[in-house]
């Protein structure tokens, strides 16, 4: 039971809202890079690159375990950095990104839950890690 | 209007309808139940009902400002009421019912979106 806490409860409910992340993210790139990746190859390839990390954080919460639980870590953190990196840059320089990103100012067209995500993610893996210890 | 604003409005009066059930539910610290599932189901025909109306307008010659963007839309919204029900039926808690609320929240906004994407084009 307690390897498998990390999907389950709230766990659950940041599963859904990972996977229509994943989803939404993955569509952005798909449409961006289909129809006009010359323009902002750059943004693009960030659009995508979001999109992975949100999918391997999908699957790595929703599977649990060790390993899985260290991999959901590793995305959610890249996920934190990549959302205040591209915040900041989109702020200082806009030239950089003409074309917005799930994390272009802070995740400010997705009512900024691209930031409160990972920050929610790593305080959930921190409390379902510690519940392990504890069972275990 | 191609897209009739009279069905989105449809699909998002039932799906916050459906949202509003579902927090009901998790406040007092219940499981999904039948009518969740319902209002997902619902809410999923609404979409389906409103796609198959912006196809007609497709094939009647109009179109949205760029197809990609709003097909990318569309497969989104399409999949997250499954989606809602499928976890909703895995995790039989309250938090069940927050999931289908989050579902609820989200579909909304993609009509909007889906239906700015098209609204583009008939303001110019």
């Amino acid at each position: 039971m307690a390897e498998r806490a990390l999907g389950k409860g709230p766990g659950r409910v940041l599963i859904a809202v990972y996977g229509i992340f994943a989803l939404s993210a993955s569509a952005r790139a798909a449409v961006q890079i289909a129809t006009k990746f010359s323009e902002a190859p750059l943004a693009y390839l960030l659009s995508a690159f979001a999109a992975v990390v949100y999918i391997v954080a999908t699957v790595a919460l929703a599977r649990g375990g060790t390993t899985s639980r260290r991999v959901a870590l590793v995305s959610c953190s890249i996920e934190l950095a990549g959302v205040v990196a591209v915040g900041l840059l989109t702020v200082f320089d806009t030239a950089a990104f003409p074309d917005d990103t799930v994390w272009t100012d802070f995740g400010r067209g997705y009512g900024y839950v691209p930031l409160v995500l990972p920050v929610v993610g790593l305080l959930w893996l921190r409390y379902a890690g510690r519940r392990k210890a504890v069972a275990s | 209007m191609p897209v009739n604003g009279t069905l989105s409005a449809i699909v998002i009066v039932l799906s916050l309808l459906a949202g509003v059930w579902a927090l009901v539910a998790a406040v007092r610290d219940r499981a999904p139940d039948r009518l969740q599932l319902i209002g997902l189901a619902l809410v999923e025909v609404a979409l389906v009902v409103l796609l198959v109306a912006a196809a007609i307008a497709v094939a009647g010659g109009d179109r949205p400002a760029s197809s990609v963007t709003f097909l990318g839309y569309v497969v989104t919204v399409l999949c997250l009421p499954p989606l809602g029900a499928l976890l909703a039926r895995l995790e039989p808690t309250r938090w069940g019912s927050v999931i289908v609320l989050v579902v609820c929240l989200t579909v909304p906004v993609l009509v909007l979106r889906l239906h700015q994407t098209w609204q583009v084009v008939t303001s110019g």
